[in-house]
């Protein structure tokens, strides 16, 4: 219990810091921000009106503390340019962002896990080199450059997929899966690579231990030694591999929607970026960090479930 | 991830259990496919020397137009016959080969200056907080741990968002997110070289602090630490590629590897090179500096990854 108390501190802490960061950031960045809105035309007493309506011309800590209240009760604020509510804009793009991630997650734990079982059961064979080699292909490739080869294969080529579009899960789950497949490989890839070295490694090596021949001795069968006894340490380091990429994984997913052009969380820091939204940009900021923490805290917590042994609190 | 350390180790075949036990238990060998590859990373180095010197040299050809300008119509297909035209036009009829080897030089000067950056500053305060430790190492790990809180793209267009992008603000950008990777590989390499014995005999002879870090164990640090540069270097080519691919890198009329698969990837169905080209150059450079790096870390990094 103390553990994850530590852990909820820690994540908080992060989450308040890399808020205040960005918004220091913005303003620091914001000083033509009302200018830019009301074009060149502007007076300096329209610009003045703006700013002290936007609220850019009071203190920084005064701006980030206002903000900070209203984000606490769920309003992240308006955007400066369609008005909507920030939070409102968000939470229409989660869907498609989250069906992205959690499809590339899966693809790649079960595409890495099949490969890596077959590498340590044969060390050293043709097929483990094979798939040493893929796995270095896939590794130097990231979403920007799998995802154009993808849509030129399978769209283009073959005319197995339709190119660019979106249709929600709700709306019509095949078609939606024809549209999301690419895009969730695309993240998928440099992922499989990583996962298949360490998983093979480490499977090796707990094949290795004693404790597999003495399983092997008592007569059990190679299948069931590789998942009961091998697989269920290895998977520890599964998670933590994962838990360090998952921030190359954001920022991957969010190339990736723009690719794609997906209405995702990502399309829209990207946009909001481009137009100096500060608001918006925020809001997504502050939304990605704590998702980074969540998941961050779920591993963390996953290493409980998995491994007996880490259930006190530990300095890392 | 350890890499083993590659013992030569007897191989029971005649059992039923060879290839799944398959090793001698006490040093279970984990082979890694990569001794045999060495061809592979010859090619690598050889593919990044001949980017690098065309990067270099590609403002002083003279039978090589200049980036911006159209030389012929849009979206040709590669065609032998005139080096401009080898790789094809873009969607407004500028060579690609040109654009291809001046956004070379912008990926790699970034990749170059950044990973320098990051590694010197990197280095020097990850051998502080591991030779000093106490309290020294708690500010800086600190930091570290700060810095990595925060998936780095998203830090990336964080800063974009601030200041008009250009080559100067994506290479400090991309230095400084570099930067905790080196501390934490110096630290650690710091710490286990600053127990040996000859640091201890350097210091009964007398020897104040800057001697004995720069002296006794920077010769030692430099190398593991040095060799995963290639491999750091690749992933800032990635994320300087994503910027330009984000339209938030270096600004469109400079090429760049991102920004032309940017362009391309809207006609991918008519005019398919304009895209596979510029992804094809940045696939294999990320890829040798991977293989190179791979080597590099095999060779000098023994302990750990």
């Amino acid at each position: 219990m103390r553990m994850i108390a530590l852990r909820v501190g820690r994540g908080l802490l992060v989450i308040l810091l890399v808020t205040f960061v960005a918004r220091v950031m913005l303003s620091l960045a914001s000083g033509s921000i009302a200018e830019g809105l009301l074009g060149s035309e502007a007076t300096p007493e329209n610009v003045a009106a703006l700013e002290a309506r936007l609220g850019l011309d009071r203190p920084i800590w005064e701006q980030y503390l206002t903000w900070l209240v209203g984000a606490v009760q769920g309003d992240l604020g308006t955007s400066m340019f369609t008005q909507q509510p920030v939070a409102e804009s968000i939470i229409a793009r989660i869907p498609v962002s989250f069906q992205l991630a959690a499809m590339g997650i899966l693809i790649a734990v079960v595409v890495a896990t099949i490969f890596a079982i077959l590498s340590a059961s044969f060390p050293d064979s043709p097929l483990d080199r094979a798939l040493n080699a893929l796995s270095s292909v896939l590794l130097s490739a990231p979403g920007f450059v799998a995802g154009p080869i993808f849509i030129f294969v399978f769209a283009i080529v073959l005319g197995w997929l339709p190119v660019l579009g979106w249709v929600p899960l709700s709306e019509n789950p095949i078609e939606n899966l024809k549209f999301a497949i690419l895009p969730a490989l695309a993240i998928a890839v440099q992922e499989i690579a990583a996962l298949h070295r360490l998983l093979r490694t480490d499977l090796i090596t707990t094949l290795g231990d004693d404790f597999i021949l003495a399983a092997r001795a008592r007569g059990m069968g190679r299948a069931y030694v590789m998942f009961r006894h091998a697989f269920r340490p290895s998977s520890f380091s599964l998670i933590t591999v994962l838990a360090i990429n998952i921030g190359n994984l954001l920022g991957g997913a969010v190339i990736v929607e723009v690719l794609f052009s997906l209405p995702g969380v990502g399309g829209l820091l990207v946009t909001s970026i481009t137009t100096r939204d500060i608001p918006m940009v925020l809001g997504v900021v502050t939304f990605i960090a704590i998702i980074y923490v969540i998941m961050n805290l779920v591993v963390d917590l996953l290493y409980g479930v998995l491994d007996p042994r880490v259930r006190r609190p530990v300095a890392r | 991830m350890s890499i083993t350390t590659r013992v030569p180790t007897i191989r029971n075949r005649r059992t039923k259990l060879s290839g799944f036990v398959g090793t001698a238990p006490a040093e279970p060998r984990v082979p890694d496919g990569r001794t045999r590859t060495s061809i592979v990373v010859w090619l690598s180095l050889g593919w990044l020397a001949l980017i690098a010197l065309a990067a270099v040299v590609a403002p002083f050809l003279p039978f090589l137009p200049q980036p911006a300008t159209p030389v012929g119509m849009p979206r040709l297909a590669p065609a032998l016959g005139s080096f401009e035209l080898l790789l094809g036009t873009d969607t407004i009829g500028r060579s690609i080969m040109t654009r291809i080897l001046y956004g070379a030089q912008i990926s790699l000067t970034v990749a170059v200056v950044a990973g320098a950056f990051a590694f010197t500053v990197g280095t020097f305060f990850g051998m502080l907080a591991g030779y000093f430790r106490s309290l020294t190492d708690g500010i800086i790990a600190l930091i570290t741990d700060v810095m990595l809180a925060f998936p780095p793209l998203i830090l990336l267009l964080a800063i974009a968002s601030l200041v008009t992008p250009d080559v100067r603000t994506v290479t400090i950008g991309l230095g400084i997110v570099g930067i905790p990777t080196f501390v934490r590989l110096a630290r650690a390499n710091a710490m286990s070289w600053g127990s040996r014995e000859f640091v201890r005999a350097a210091r009964n002879m007398g020897a104040g602090h800057p001697r004995i870090l720069f002296r006794e164990i920077m010769p030692n640090v430099i190398p593991p630490v040095a060799s995963y540069l290639p491999i750091v270097m690749a992933s800032m080519i990635v994320a300087e590629g994503g910027l330009s691919f984000l339209g938030l890198g270096v600004p469109p009329p400079t090429p760049s590897w991102g920004g032309m698969i940017s362009e391309g990837k809207s006609i991918i169905a008519q005019a398919p090179h304009i895209v596979l080209i510029p992804i094809t150059f940045i696939f294999l450079t990320i890829f040798s500096l991977n293989q190179v790096g791979d080597r590099l870390r095999a060779r000098f990094d023994k302990s750990a990854s």
